[in-house]
């Protein structure tokens, strides 16, 4: 029977290509932006390379001081003396490390500008972070202390100044009149790994900024590292309890805040503060809603497309399902056999999909679109995508076969008249 | 065999009703081969799809091989039509994404028969038919004559009981139409299936045992 089913099946496929075409279009397409669009999401929030802490990691990078009476807010980074005063206070994290937004400067080697990506860090970064040192060491404690202008540059940095695979360690290279020494190289991370991602790695205190200013917003974030998820409640409450006593000055003739907010988030959570106020773990659970919720809407494109495309095929087969009741068929052995077809077109649509995704993914990793890319496909989405599209495909079997099964055999002799 | 007791069936529409089948009792004995007669539009084909089960009568009572067929679900008048029934039809009614012996397979498909078995008795009703060499051709490949060659076969390869024609030789010349009339008579004689043939042919009429004939849905003779 099985085998009779498959036989019809390609033989309608190959007869109706164009709406074969149409159904395998509509099936692949949506898995495979499905496919890709999750792979990309989840190269953005999942922990990778070099941030593999990331699941027991908790962030502050947000200080939000609002001036009621005024109806103003200041929303940005916290500050370098915020996390000295207040952040590397904190008993409950098994480490605290802290690192600035990146900014970007010129450099140049042999006449040739480049531009590049620098970012100002502590010790404990390089703790908190898992990057891959190809020559070299991190700058630790005592490089700060003693006031050391020394860098870490990633690989890719090294190639440009120096070329490609020169040994770097040792020599020097010239960032905004400042020369620093080379102690480390490591191989870079995609920018998409935004809290961590830059060409230079410099010790935060070689800034020319002057961090005794006094104020909360500035330009530095910091990681927190727990021993676990399980210690997340407790460091929150921790720094919960710290806010409650950050003092609110202002210098500002005009801005007065009389309210300062600041929560210590998950990564996803930490991301999603600028569409939302509420804390972390509801943040997660409204991303996955909103993203689950646009999956569905999204898979129900295809659904709709073959439900469509199956009932306009009803009537050019219901002479076929007339002779096959005729000669003892029931209506539930021809549900069968068009859910049957719609398993195996969706199937179809699958394996093109996987095809292209992995050729898609490919593509973005290798074109340089993303330096250090390294997406790979979600195969837990991979799997429910198909699941769903096969659950699409069972119903969008059924309808027809169901009205199918109401026709008299008379009438869909005569073709569904 | 097939007991027709006071049929009547009506086709409406939201504006007009129409009287296709009016009062008709008829009985068809086992082993017989009865013609059906009648102008365009008397409601021969209506009785016949009506003894065949593929519609429903609007009023009366059906028996075929003495049982009733009242309230039958969707499943068991499958399974009797599977079992009791062979259909031939004047448009042939194959389907042309199947080669010929698919096709004639189509109604062991819906029994518990092994793909051996069913290629096995496909090929001896495909034989009998003289079309043994044409198994896998498809039915665009094929005449009008062989086309009505394959749909006997695929109505006997269950051995049914009873088979019924619509116009089997409608569409056919009159060479090929006699030869389908031989192979029906063969099966009848032989075999003793039961059939029952629609026919505007008086010629092939005359070959089978008992006529009957329709005038305006009402049976005059």
């Amino acid at each position: 029977m099985l085998k009779n089913y498959l036989k019809i099946t390609f033989a309608v496929l190959k007869r109706r290509k164009f709406f074969t075409f149409i159904s395998l279009f509509g099936i692949s397409f949506t898995l495979l932006v499905l496919v890709v669009i999750t792979s990309f999401i989840d190269h953005l929030v999942s922990a990778g390379y070099p941030e593999w802490n990331r699941d027991k990691s908790l962030y502050i990078e947000r200080m939000v001081q609002r001036d009621t009476a005024q109806n103003g807010q200041t929303n940005g980074p916290v500050s370098m003396y915020f996390i000295e005063n207040f952040v590397l206070k904190m008993t409950t994290p098994q480490m605290i490390g802290f690192a600035s937004y990146p900014n970007t400067v010129n450099a140049y080697a042999n006449q040739n500008k480049i531009k590049l990506m620098f970012k100002y860090t502590d010790a404990n970064f390089w703790n908190i972070t898992s990057f891959d040192f190809l020559e070299g060491k991190p700058f630790n404690k005592q490089n700060i202390d003693n006031n050391d202008f020394v860098m870490v540059i990633n690989d890719d940095t090294r190639d440009k100044y120096f070329g490609k695979g020169v040994s770097a360690v040792g020599k020097t290279m010239e960032l905004d009149n400042i020369t620093y020494r080379i102690i480390g190289v490591i191989r870079g991370c995609p920018v998409t790994r935004i809290y961590v991602a830059s060409d230079v790695y410099l010790p935060y205190n070689t800034s020319k900024r002057d961090h005794t200013k006094k104020g909360l917003n500035g330009n530095y974030m910091a990681f927190l590292l727990a021993n676990g998820p399980e210690d997340f409640p407790k460091i929150k409450a921790e720094y919960a309890s710290i806010m409650r006593k950050v003092p609110i000055t202002s210098d500002d003739k005009w801005f007065k805040p009389n309210k300062v907010e600041s929560t210590a988030d998950t990564y996803v959570g930490s991301f999603m503060s600028q569409f939302t106020d509420s804390d972390g773990d509801t943040k997660k659970a409204y991303l996955y809603m909103v993203l689950v919720g646009f999956a569905l809407l999204f898979m129900s494109l295809p659904a709709i497309n073959l439900v469509n495309v199956n009932i306009s095929r009803i009537m050019e087969r219901a002479s076929e399902i007339g002779i096959r009741k005729a000669f003892g068929a029931s209506s539930k052995v021809l549900t069968y056999q068009f859910i049957t077809e719609n398993i195996i077109l969706t199937l179809i649509g699958g394996i093109i999909a996987l095809i292209l995704s992995v050729g898609v993914i490919y593509f973005i990793n290798t074109s340089g679109m993303i330096n250090y890319a390294d997406l790979t496909i979600n195969w837990k989405v991979f799997v429910v995508a198909i699941l769903v599209s096969l659950v699409f495909g069972l119903l969008s079997g059924v309808y027809p076969a169901w009205r199918m099964s109401r026709l008299q055999v008379v009438n869909a002799l005569k073709g569904g008249e | 065999m097939i007991k027709l007791k006071n049929i009547e069936k009506v086709y409406r529409t939201s504006t007009i009703e129409t009287l296709a089948l009016n009062e008709i009792n008829l009985e068809v004995g086992k082993g017989e081969f009865l013609s059906i007669m009648g102008p365009s539009g008397c409601g021969k084909s209506t009785l016949l799809n009506i003894m065949g089960l593929l519609d429903e009568p609007s009023k009366g009572e059906i028996t075929v091989d003495n049982e009733t067929i009242r309230d039958f679900s969707d499943k068991k008048l499958a399974h009797f039509r599977n079992q009791k029934l062979g259909f031939i039809f004047q448009s042939y009614h194959l389907i042309n994404d199947l080669p010929v012996l698919d096709n004639v397979e189509l109604p062991l498909l819906y029994r518990s028969a092994s793909a051996n078995e069913r290629t096995q008795l496909a090929t001896e009703a495909l034989q009998k038919v003289g079309l043994s060499n044409r198994v896998k051709h498809y039915p665009t490949q094929l005449s009008g004559g062989q086309k009505q060659r394959v749909a006997i076969a695929r109505a006997i390869v269950g051995r049914p009981e009873i088979i019924l024609a619509d116009e089997p030789t409608g569409n056919l010349d009159s060479a090929m139409g006699n030869e389908i009339m031989d192979i029906l008579i063969n099966l009848n004689k032989n075999d003793g299936t039961t059939i029952v043939m629609v026919t505007h042919d008086e010629n092939m009429a005359k070959k089978t045992n008992r006529l009957v004939r329709l005038f305006d849905g009402t049976q005059v003779m």
